[in-house]
């Protein structure tokens, strides 16, 4: 059983063949440089367009990689929700057409359950499960009770994870994308500033706008402040406020493992912490790797292969 | 008009206020810095709509949040991440302008030139930790 994977949620277009759900046998993600690669211009960061132009060239790479015919591939699956209408339609349009000139079935995938599926490979993971996903766009906390069983338990009130990264790496007049930088430079620091914590309290919600004005407000009351400090008192509350909701989770449903998902992911304190964390409660913790943990294709199409 | 805020709250209650006036196809570009509650004054907007402000959040990286549930449609945008303005034709803006809905833009600074005439404008003003002017 092999299936096509598409991904076209946000920023990135993927396309990834997976067999059986386990066994990938290519997967392709643009970024702005392989954008760069096939076209040979400066393509606008956020245009749909982009999707719509990289999508073919990057599906006959897949098939090249993978060493087989269009004719092989068994079900098509996308992300269809959520995520930007414009930018979402490109995917959904073309594994539709794909699947209808192939005669075979098309699958649609949620991008957010998606990302908890990138820990069903290579084996699935023992049930039921708690489930983390943060990214710039997204911060839920799910009840995975099997391959299918996706219980949302909390939701951001207001800014998600990677974003709060984002908006205070810029204040810290870090670039863009702002995790890793940010990262690099907390890991400078001899001391942390004390930041709240991003959950709310007694309840499954994160909130990550009160941390963020938290600092936005101690650098401009303490302009001479240590940015590694700062950094680090960000990085250390965001890290702190997530073990303790999957702790206050934890405490409230029995789970044999941890699932996590979303760029936010990528941030070595982050993962370390979870470690920690999950040994301390004895749970098995699942942390894709990073090129998974990132929006991808291969998660599309193991999402779908327990749909089938 | 000009009102002074002591909290989210009060700030909610501005923009619910404010809200309840609104009769479809405005479009409110909201102004002020990272931090100063953009995204609280959407909630209250919300409130006064009849959507559930549980459901506002920040748009700033799916560009757009949709909320079909209250008096008015209510498309909430961001465009935190753009740079040109152009970007904008890469979003439903167009649709959203026809459906006749209440559009309020976080970071209208980042298309200037590339909105109506007609757009109103609000500003959040940070006057300290809690205290905010909002521009009406």
């Amino acid at each position: 059983m092999i299936i096509l994977g598409i991904e076209s949620s946000c920023d990135e277009t993927a396309i990834a063949l997976v067999a059986d759900g386990e066994k990938i046998l290519s997967s392709e993600v643009a970024s702005q440089e392989d954008i760069h690669a096939l076209y040979g211009g400066v393509v606008p960061e956020l245009a749909s367009r982009q999707h719509l132009e990289v999508i073919v060239p990057i599906f006959q790479l897949c098939l090249r990689k993978a060493g087989i015919a269009i004719s092989g591939i068994n079900a098509v699956a996308a992300t269809t929700a959520p995520g930007l209408s414009g930018s979402l339609i490109v995917g959904d349009n073309f594994g539709r057409a794909v699947a209808l000139a192939l005669e075979i079935p098309f699958l649609p995938v949620n991008h957010i359950e998606a990302h908890l599926a990138a820990n069903f490979f290579p084996r699935l993971p023992d049930f039921p499960a708690l489930g983390l996903v943060v990214s710039g766009g997204h911060s839920s906390l799910f009840l995975v009770s099997g391959p299918n069983d996706f219980q949302v338990l909390g939701e951001t009130r207001d800014d998600a994870a990677g974003e709060t990264f984002d908006k205070i790496a810029r204040v810290l007049s870090l670039p863009y994308p702002g995790g890793p930088p940010l990262e690099k430079l907390a890991a400078t620091a001899e001391s942390a500033i004390r930041f709240p914590l991003p959950g709310v309290k007694n309840s499954y919600d994160f909130s990550f706008s009160g941390l963020k004005t938290a600092v936005i407000y101690y650098l401009k009351e303490n302009p001479e402040a240590d940015r590694a400090a700062v950094a680090a008192g960000f990085q250390n509350s965001v890290a702190e406020g997530l073990v303790r909701k999957l702790d206050y989770a934890c405490n409230r449903h029995k789970v044999r493992s941890i699932l996590t998902g979303g760029g936010v992911l990528a941030n070595n304190f982050l993962r370390s912490k979870l470690k920690i964390w999950a040994e301390t409660k004895g749970v098995e913790l699942r942390i894709p790797s990073i090129s998974f943990s990132l929006d991808n294709a291969v998660m599309v199409a193991v999402r779908a292969f327990y749909l089938l | 008009m000009k009102k002074i805020t002591k909290s989210p709250e009060e700030t909610k209650a501005v923009a619910s206020l404010f809200a309840e006036k609104l009769k479809g196809g405005e479009i409110i570009a909201l102004t002020g810095p990272l931090g100063a509650g953009k995204t609280v004054f959407v909630k209250g907007l919300a409130r006064g709509l009849g959507v559930s402000e549980k459901k506002v959040r920040s748009p700033s990286f799916v560009i757009l949040i949709e909320h079909y549930h209250g008096r008015l449609p209510l498309f909430h945008f961001d465009f935190y991440r753009f740079e040109k303005g152009a970007e904008i034709d890469t979003t439903p803006f167009e649709d959203c302008l026809k459906a006749k809905g209440v559009i309020v833009i976080e970071w209208p600074e980042r298309i200037a030139g590339y909105l109506p005439p007609e757009t109103r404008k609000v500003s959040i003003e940070v006057l300290g930790r809690k205290l905010r002017r909002i521009v009406l």
